[in-house]
């Protein structure tokens, strides 16, 4: 005799129930977490390295890695002067939120302003997993070129910034600034855009600005 | 690679609600998966398979129930399913709406014996 069972509960409830547990440790201690997602190579590291160059004598910073292999990232962004834990997925293609809970309590949240969680490199699989993080933020970069937004709207359409990187290389590639936007446009109507190079530091200023002003707004509400 | 991750979830939810049930075995599993949500149910079929030896939910048959996508323009109040990318507003062109349908991501029901 088949008996049904009715249960209407989200497949990630678990995860995101994480999620929010991990959210609560961070306004408790009054940190603004910032998920960077990005395709590999996209310069995920490069702009946390200027980030915590730039802002470590205003803000205290640590750095969450993600990858499948190496402490490669986490090696860098301590190198550059913040606190950093790597997480080793072996194998998974995405952070989620028990990985990021076990990242957390290595680091002691109360002596931290600003925590950067860097997502696995991949434009699909990081979309799909909450972390508790504030802000989630989007690296692209030129080389990758102007159809990504059409390619991977998932991933567009669920962050809340967007950098793209690597426009010192604008004149040697075939990247229509325009079209990449409009498909940005559509999925994400006003997203805020910084269009950067981290190798040249042209429009940084613009980027750290935002920062500076999430990290201001986001005192604001857990105070 | 997620639907790992995600086959494995719809895994342990079924198998909760059934020993709650205290049913031994499962022999469907209902989920509703919106068009906007990256899953490929081949693969999740693939991986459950495997994972689903050996427990009460071996051999249960998955269900994919997709739901279309419905936005409801904020700006005039039309609703409509986009049938491309572009989810604007047929109607006026507005860009601020909001997603009623699509995003579904869940386990409706199980059936078990």
């Amino acid at each position: 005799m088949k008996e049904r069972i009715p249960i209407v509960e989200k497949i990630l409830s678990a995860n995101d129930h994480i999620a929010a547990q991990n959210k609560s440790a961070l306004d408790l201690a009054g940190v603004l977490g910032l998920n960077f997602m990005a395709s590999p190579g996209a310069g995920k590291t490069s702009l946390i390295e200027h980030t915590i160059k730039k802002l470590k004598d205003r803000l205290k910073l640590a750095v969450i890695d993600g990858d499948v292999a190496t402490s490669i990232d986490a090696d860098r962004a301590a190198a550059a002067g913040a606190q950093s834990v790597q997480i080793n997925t072996g194998g998974e293609c995405h952070l989620d939120a028990i990985m990021l809970q076990g990242a957390l309590s290595e680091l002691t949240l109360e002596e931290i302003d600003l925590l950067i969680v860097e997502n696995v490199g991949n434009l699909i699989c990081p979309a799909s997993f909450q972390l508790g993080t504030h802000k989630s933020v989007l690296i692209a970069s030129v080389p990758e070129g102007d159809d990504k937004p059409y390619k991977y709207p998932g991933m567009y359409r669920g962050v809340e910034a967007l950098v793209i990187n690597k426009v010192d290389l604008l004149p040697y590639v075939e990247f229509d600034m325009e079209y990449f936007q409009q498909g940005v446009e559509i999925l994400n109507p006003g997203l805020v855009t910084f269009p950067l190079s981290c190798r040249t530091e042209e429009g940084l200023d613009a980027y750290l600005a935002w920062v500076e002003a999430e990290m201001e707004a986001h005192r604001r509400v857990v105070q | 690679m997620h639907e790992l991750s995600i086959t494995e979830s719809i895994l342990e939810i079924s198998l909760r609600h059934a020993a709650e049930a205290e049913s031994e075995k499962i022999t469907d599993i209902h989920l509703v998966i919106g068009q906007l949500s990256s899953i490929v149910d081949d693969s999740v079929q693939f991986y459950w398979d495997i994972i689903s030896d050996g427990t009460a939910a071996q051999g249960a048959v998955l269900h994919f129930r997709r739901v279309r996508v419905e936005i409801e323009c904020q700006a005039c109040g039309e609703s409509y399913h986009p049938e491309e990318l572009d989810l604007s507003c047929p109607a006026c062109g507005s860009r601020d709406i909001r997603v009623v349908a699509g995003e579904e991501f869940r386990l409706e029901a199980i059936e078990v014996e």
